[in-house]
């Protein structure tokens, strides 16, 4: 029995539809993956889960309970992390913790919290004196400290160094392994690509495929690139002519050749006709980046 | 009631980091009593004031500016603040409403700016044998209810203000009015007539008058209790239709 379900729901802004008929469903235990690019919905999406926006029309179920129902049950079992979400600059880590522990009926022990969270040695530390990381961090603490079934978090790395990105994400993974169901918005292929067990690719509103990150790159598997730098000057159009080609881009002082089929032998044919030769060749696997691209017509990040 | 009483903790314990706010706050007005106290024609009565000094005409004057500085100045930068930063849509996201942030915030300032009424009424008494209020229900109702009409007014402009900086401008800015028709600069009882009529209609205007009936012995006059009432419902109502959390 999944305990996130959202049917087809709809949210309008003004005349703008900025969700259109998305619906999903999330086991207990997975953390679910909504990918998109920035303005697809994905905050929407989870916003009206969250109960903070009343959808249009549609249908959602957190835990059996309606996020519109409004009798606060849902916000026991449902912790949010929001994009952007600040506390009062000079409030310690330890007394936020202190203070949201005394919202729920049975907190988390905070004080266990601050340690996974590597908090440990910032609980007297103001939260204007607080990295972005340490934020970040102190941000899903908050989420958590109620003992949720559900976490939400919503694009939760952006901001962040690589390094701090991947403690955030090896954090996530711990949380899961507690028990908690985890929804989480992002943006990033190589966050999605690393934590999530099943990804929504939300574009433009709507939900484009729901599947695991190899499923949906399987989806795309005849697809291929090849990356070179060519000899001399070369018309994109003789390769683009070939059936096996989608398409030809210039990157730098390389050519990037992406296409199906027995493309590496349809491409090295036309070099050696052209006399050019292919420097630094190199086929690329299918990525979830190509598997999002096949699917929305775009590259999600530019 | 646990969550409130951790939130009013909270509350309190970030006010006392802001060192100019609590200068201004708790401080400031019984230091304004002590200096006017200390200006030896301000203890003399005067026939002109019905037999009455300066001094005990400032006394219900600096009260209402403590309530005045958490209201205007306070409160609105405050929510603003809280808005702007999404500290009140967070909450929104736990079982409690952020509504309580705000029950939080009156019942520090009302502590408070209560603390500060008696400190200055102890001040007034002792130093400068300011008589203590003679209908003591009377000063708490007017009390109370300048303190209303000035919170409302606070979330109203915390309503309208877009950002935490515009809601302290605003805020700072009515400061002065309220307080020049309170009688902080030329006390009501030298008024010329034209501006204590006008006074009469203000918040703090009233609620001085009725805080010096009071102290006198007096029960408010009807008027300046409708005025106070008047300011807390269309302030309080308009507040209340356009407050957003975020």
């Amino acid at each position: 029995m999944a305990i996130i379900e959202v049917e087809n729901l709809v949210k309008k802004y003004g005349g703008h539809t900025a969700v259109d008929g998305v619906g999903f469903a999330v086991e207990p235990g997975e953390i679910f993956g909504i990918l998109g690019p920035n303005g697809a919905g994905k905050t929407t999406t989870v916003e009206c889960v969250e109960g903070l926006r009343s959808p249009n029309s549609g249908r959602i179920r957190v835990c059996g309970i309606d996020p519109q129902s409004g009798d606060g049950e849902l916000r026991q079992v449902l912790g949010a992390q929001l994009q952007e979400s600040e506390l009062p600059d000079k409030l310690r880590v330890g007394e936020a913790l202190e203070l949201y522990s005394s919202f729920y009926r049975q907190p988390a022990d905070w004080r266990e919290l601050v340690e996974v969270l590597s908090l440990g040695d910032k609980v007297r530390t103001r939260f204007k004196a607080l990295s972005g990381g340490q934020k970040q961090r102190l941000s899903i603490a908050l989420a958590l400290i109620g003992s949720p079934r559900v976490a939400v978090l919503d694009e939760l790395t952006t901001g962040l160094d690589p390094q701090a990105r991947r403690d955030v994400w090896e954090l996530i993974e711990q949380i899961r392994d507690r028990g908690v169901t985890i929804l989480l918005v992002t943006h990033f292929m190589a966050e999605a690509e690393r934590l999530c067990d099943r990804l929504a690719v939300i574009d433009a509103g709507k939900v484009v495929a729901i599947d695991t990150p190899a499923g949906l790159v399987s989806r795309v598997d005849d697809r291929q690139r090849i990356r070179f730098r060519p000899s001399g000057p070369l018309d994109h159009a003789v390769l683009t002519a070939l059936p096996e080609v989608d398409s030809v881009e210039r990157a730098g002082s390389q050519l990037v050749v992406t296409g199906t089929g027995d493309l590496l032998l349809a491409v090295t044919t036309v070099l050696a006709r052209e006399r050019v030769t292919a420097a630094d060749l190199r086929v690329e696997q299918t990525t979830l980046d190509d598997a999002f691209v096949a699917l929305t017509g775009r590259r999600i990040e530019s | 009631m646990s969550a409130l009483f951790r939130l009013t903790v909270t509350e309190t314990k970030l006010f006392f980091r802001e060192p100019m706010g609590v200068f201004f706050a708790l401080a400031f007005p019984p230091i304004l009593l002590v200096i006017l106290g200390s200006v030896p024609s301000m203890r003399h009565a005067d026939p002109a004031l019905g037999g009455l000094r300066v001094i005990d005409l400032y006394a219900p004057i600096v009260v209402v500016m403590a309530i005045a500085m958490f209201a205007v100045n306070g409160l609105p930068q405050l929510l603003g603040t809280y808005r702007e930063k999404g500290i009140l849509r967070r909450m929104r996201t736990t079982p409690v409403k952020p509504g309580l942030v705000l029950a939080a915030q009156l019942l520090m300032a009302t502590a408070l700016s209560v603390s500060t009424m008696v400190v200055i009424l102890a001040i007034g008494r002792l130093a400068f044998q300011v008589h203590l209020p003679s209908q003591l229900a009377g000063y708490v109702i007017a009390y109370v209810l300048a303190a209303l009409a000035m919170f409302a007014i606070g979330l109203l402009v915390a309503s309208v203000a877009s950002s935490g900086k515009a809601a302290g401008a605003i805020g700072t800015v009515l400061f002065f009015p309220t307080m020049f028709f309170a009688g902080l600069w030329v006390p009501r009882a030298s008024m010329p007539d034209v501006l204590r009529r006008i006074s009469d209609f203000t918040p703090l205007g009233a609620g001085v008058q009725s805080l010096q009936d009071a102290a006198g012995g007096h029960w408010p006059q009807l008027l300046h209790v409708a005025v106070m009432l008047g300011w807390v419902v269309v302030a309080g109502g308009l507040a209340a239709r356009y407050f957003r959390w975020e």
